[in-house]
């Protein structure tokens, strides 16, 4: 049993590393990727912040273990998401829906 | 009194119970950090420009790795302690503290960088100049109420101006402009690239300074662990561990803003 543990500590150890690569990789991409001109630049927004959530997920999921963690978590972090989204979705709504649009 | 479930799983969450608290506490910190955020969408779409190549990229790359380096190191100082290898934690761990205490002198230094760097109104007869660039001795955070000093006027003083920006297509200038001598009496602003200078500049040290608050917290915490905390490997091992775990997590955490932060202010 003890045995066993430390593997699967070993194990998990090895994952570490590859992720450590991956967002070296990632960083370095993000980097080489803001002077690609795309044209216009919503599009280089776009594909940081895919980069950006790609290694923010790695690091949640790996070194913050959220792929293997209790049900409880995943419920704080579920209402977290909710009032996040709902905090973005605010900003996006009022810079859609000027006071000049409706009295023209 | 003791702390119930410091080291065994509550039945009802099957958690100890610091694991919920600092889970929690991440959740209001997504909070803050989201609210500052979305402060940074709306002052940007709001601006009619933003400006771009202000920061250093390489410096803020060279951050970002050390960061994240110091997050695998306090992921393996954790399972370190897993496999019972005290001395194998002690030197992640201490390398955890090494690399936060890294990542806040690069971020002096760049802070550095920004209130010794200048934005000149010059007037020129009938015409205004304005000007980027340093002041002859680096001086930090200088106004034009430096240069009049009843107790010590400054009537001249020597500027270098920035090299001007290579457009698209064209090689980069990579000589500086000669220093010019600016007379104080032409004057009319001198600003550093201090939070009052821009929008941009204003939100760049309010998210980027409350992140280095967050650094500094954590390699307190991960550093006394690593130090007077670690005395607790020898009576209680289990709690030690689990201390440092939810340590990790806020570690983490703290990297994971900056992965955000560093193409948001950095390069976009």
């Amino acid at each position: 049993m003890q045995h066993e543990h430390a593997e699967a500590i070993r194990e998990a150890t090895r994952k570490y590393i590859y992720v450590f690569l991956a967002l070296l990789v990632g960083t370095i991409i993000t980097v080489l990727a803001s002077y690609i001109p795309f044209g216009v630049r919503s599009v280089n927004i776009a594909v940081a912040l895919f980069i950006a959530t790609v290694k923010a997920s790695l690091v949640a999921g790996y070194f913050m273990h959220l792929i293997s963690e209790k049900k409880m978590i995943y419920g704080v972090l579920a209402a977290t998401a909710f009032f996040f989204v709902g905090l973005m979705g605010l900003i996006i709504w009022s810079d859609a829906d000027h006071v000049s649009t409706i009295f023209r | 009194m003791d702390i119930p479930y410091t080291i065994e799983a509550r039945p009802d969450t099957g958690l100890f119970n610091a694991k919920v608290g600092i889970w929690l506490f991440l959740a209001s910190e997504v909070m803050l950090f989201g609210a500052l955020f979305s402060s940074y969408v709306m002052l940007r779409v709001g601006s009619v420009e933003w400006p771009h190549g202000l920061l250093n990229v390489p410096i803020g790359t060279l951050n970002t790795v050390v960061l994240i380096t110091s997050s695998i190191t306090v992921v393996l100082a954790w399972a370190s302690l897993k496999l019972k290898d005290f001395s194998k934690f002690k030197l992640y761990q201490g390398c955890t503290v090494l690399l936060a205490l890294t990542f806040v002198v690069i971020k002096s230094f760049e802070y550095h960088d920004k209130f010794t760097h200048y934005y000149v109104r010059v007037a020129e007869g009938k015409e205004v100049k304005e000007m980027t660039g340093h002041l002859e001795g680096s001086p930090l955070n200088w106004t034009l109420a430096n240069l009049n000093n009843p107790a010590h006027p400054i009537t001249e003083v020597a500027f270098h101006p920035d090299p001007p920006k290579a457009h698209a297509g064209e090689a980069a200038h990579a000589e500086h402009p000669a220093a010019i001598k600016l007379q104080t009496a032409q004057i009319q602003k001198l600003e550093s690239f201090g939070p009052w200078h821009s929008t941009y500049l204003a939100i760049y040290f309010t998210l980027t300074g409350l992140h280095a608050l967050h650094v500094i917290g954590g390699a307190l915490v991960i550093g006394f662990l690593w130090g007077p905390g670690s005395k607790l490997w020898r009576t209680q091992p289990e709690r030690l561990t689990n201390r440092v775990e939810v340590s990790g997590l806020f570690w983490h955490f703290v990297d994971l803003v900056w992965i955000f932060l560093f193409p948001v202010l950095y390069l976009l």
